[in-house]
């Protein structure tokens, strides 16, 4: 059999609907098919769920093809920053009720979907994920073939539990050597990103593979696989070895098992990083693959440092602000705003000391939410103002007002340029 | 379809075609009315229904949200055309039954205020102000058979009704 790259071997065991348009059948898939995939997991949030209830209720079924298989999470405007909002979470709700959808997940027991769907253990290797959220990539950091699409994709998806999909070509990306002491997954996912450039993986998969995968965490290889679409990219995945299953253990009560690509699977093409060359990156306005060194950039004045979200939520990522805040003072000029990517994130840095951490440093705490990342609330920017966050997008305007900007860092960066005011290496601060 | 086109550059993300502070609503009037504003505060009261939308590379970057296919939809536009598209902008405006194409020899000949035809089943794109043409590779035929069914929702309603799609049920 020809070998296959992760995304193919998964699309291949997903298959329903041999070439879409011919017969419904099995078989291995080749980049460029179009093919219907059974699905083991369907998301959508309360941006846009209520678009793709509407389109399912248009489709003349009575009932989801499985409520076990449907996440519904509350997060992008949650706890509801307006009326409008609460409108918009209330279809969510009734829709979760009606349709007997028990993963409906609400303020006080969510958090941010892709850090949700990962600590519930939602996810394991070899599944085929579709979720109305573009940063639905996140879950490849199992070894799952994760892809964000549009509402009424979602829609036929909670009807049919399939989808329609054109198999893509694979970009491998192999990484050697050892990370430096500041450098993180966000680092590692910046550099591809910055050699990929914004659309240079469209309608592609990336693969991550060589020795560093080995040593990173799952919460680094979520951290990278979430930004996989600022490089224009379908999925991103990783393989799943010891580390998944370690990370899975007590989590799933379903078989996860290591998976990794064929020896000989056939890429697109081939980037190799030396991870140890790699210094703290930030990406400056207004795309994400504007990436230079921190050092580099020059001491740009911030008005607001974020530390939170889908990509850098995570109890690792604010034990790294944490070790940067500790016994230091956010700058007086700076609004320093951390952000647990759920509640059990939250709980956990309550009990480790983080919080305290964070709040003697002068950084308010907020419960989970999307909230700035794209200018929804708990932190909008005035025109004028600049944030380094530690979010994924740094589009004009994306945080607020068109005329603020978004630098994107890692948290290490995020909390130095928060104590130091300016853009900031964490060596500067850690004196 | 023929109009007047509008143009924009590389890189157009979803923030800017409808930026997330009005994604409280769904209903696609309210969100026409916000359509570009991201990037040209006057695009949506200028826009007339049937003009066009320009675009250079990787139109639709960003965000999944539907709700940017739809404001361009609601605001009356009747296609866009772009040298090459993000994956989910482009898969979200054909499962909505909004027709975009690709054609970066059109691109290239853009200017505002310009005339352009655009016949989507026999892909050609007529810039009928330089009195130019430029071909586009047609749509698969799936993809042919949604926009003509008008959408993937029309589609898959079809399908399930004839019983051409059985439906997965959650294992016992």
């Amino acid at each position: 059999m020809t070998p296959q790259t992760l995304a193919e071997k998964i699309l291949s065991s997903h298959r329903v609907g041999g070439r879409v348009g011919s017969t419904r059948g099995d078989g291995p898939v080749r980049p460029g098919d179009l093919i219907e995939v059974a699905v083991d997991l369907v998301l959508a949030n309360d941006i846009t769920a209520p678009i793709a209830i509407r389109e399912f209720e248009g489709l003349g079924v009575p009932t989801v093809f499985d409520p076990d298989a449907i996440v519904l999470v509350a997060d992008h405007f949650t706890p509801n920053k307006d009326v409008a909002s609460a409108e918009q979470v209330a279809i969510m709700r009734t829709f979760a009720r009606d349709q007997s959808i028990s993963r409906f997940y609400d303020v006080g027991r969510a958090g941010i979907e892709h850090v949700l769907l990962h600590e519930l253990g939602l996810v394991i290797p070899g599944d085929v994920i579709v979720g109305a959220d573009s940063h639905t990539c996140t879950a490849g950091a199992f070894g799952a073939f994760a892809t964000g699409m549009g509402s009424t994709d979602i829609a036929v998806a909670m009807a049919t539990g399939e989808a329609w999909m054109r198999v893509p070509e694979t970009i491998r990306i192999d990484l050697h050597g050892e990370p430096g002491r500041w450098v993180g997954g966000k680092d590692l996912i910046l550099e591809t990103i910055g050699r990929l450039g914004v659309d240079g993986a469209t309608y592609e998969a990336l693969e991550f593979g060589g020795e560093t995968v080995d040593r990173l965490s799952i919460e680094a290889r979520s951290t990278m696989a979430n930004m996989a679409i600022e490089a224009g990219a379908k999925a991103g995945l990783f393989p799943a070895d010891r580390t998944t299953l370690a990370y899975l253990d007590g989590r799933t009560a379903r078989a996860a098992n290591e998976l990794t690509a064929d020896e000989d699977a056939s890429y697109a093409r081939r980037l190799e990083i030396d991870v140890a060359a790699i210094e703290p990156l930030v990406a400056l306005p207004h795309l994400p693959s504007n990436v230079r060194p921190v050092r580099d950039a020059g001491p740009i004045p911030i008005d607001q440092a974020v530390i939170g979200s889908c990509t850098n939520g995570r109890l690792d990522d604010l034990r790294v602000a944490a070790e940067v805040l500790r016994g230091r003072t956010v700058h007086p000029d700076v609004r320093c705003i951390v952000i647990p990517g759920s509640q059990q994130v939250q709980l956990d840095a309550v009990r480790e000391g983080l919080v305290d951490v964070f709040l003697e440093a002068g950084a308010a705490v907020s419960t989970p939410t999307c909230g700035p990342c794209l200018g929804g609330h708990m932190g909008v920017l005035a025109a004028g103002e600049r944030a380094i966050s530690t979010t994924n997008r740094n589009f004009r305007g994306r945080m607020g007002s068109l005329d603020s900007e978004v630098i994107l860092a890692g948290p290490a960066v995020a909390a130095a340029s928060a104590v130091a005011g300016r853009l900031a290496h964490p060596e500067e601060v850690m004196t | 379809m023929r109009g007047r086109i509008w143009v924009f550059g590389s890189h157009v993300d979803t923030d800017a075609i409808i930026p997330a502070r009005h994604l409280h609503t769904s209903d696609p009037a309210e969100l026409a009315r916000h359509c570009m504003e991201g990037l040209d505060a006057g695009f949506a009261d200028a826009v007339r229904p049937g003009d066009l939308i320009v675009g250079g590379e990787n139109f639709g970057c960003g965000s999944s949200r539907e709700h940017a296919p739809l404001a361009i939809r609601a605001a009356g536009v009747g296609c866009v055309v772009a040298s090459s598209f993000a994956r989910i902008f482009y898969r979200n405006a054909i499962n909505i039954g909004l027709p975009i194409v690709i054609c970066a020899d059109a691109v290239a000949t853009a200017a505002d205020e310009q005339e352009w035809e655009v016949d989507v089943e026999g892909g050609v794109v007529r810039n009928l102000t330089l009195g130019t043409e430029a071909t586009f590779e047609p749509f698969p035929p799936f993809m042919k058979k949604l926009l003509r069914a008008g959408g993937l929702v029309a589609h898959t309603r079809r399908r399930i009704a004839s019983g051409e799609l059985p439906r997965r049920r959650a294992e016992s």
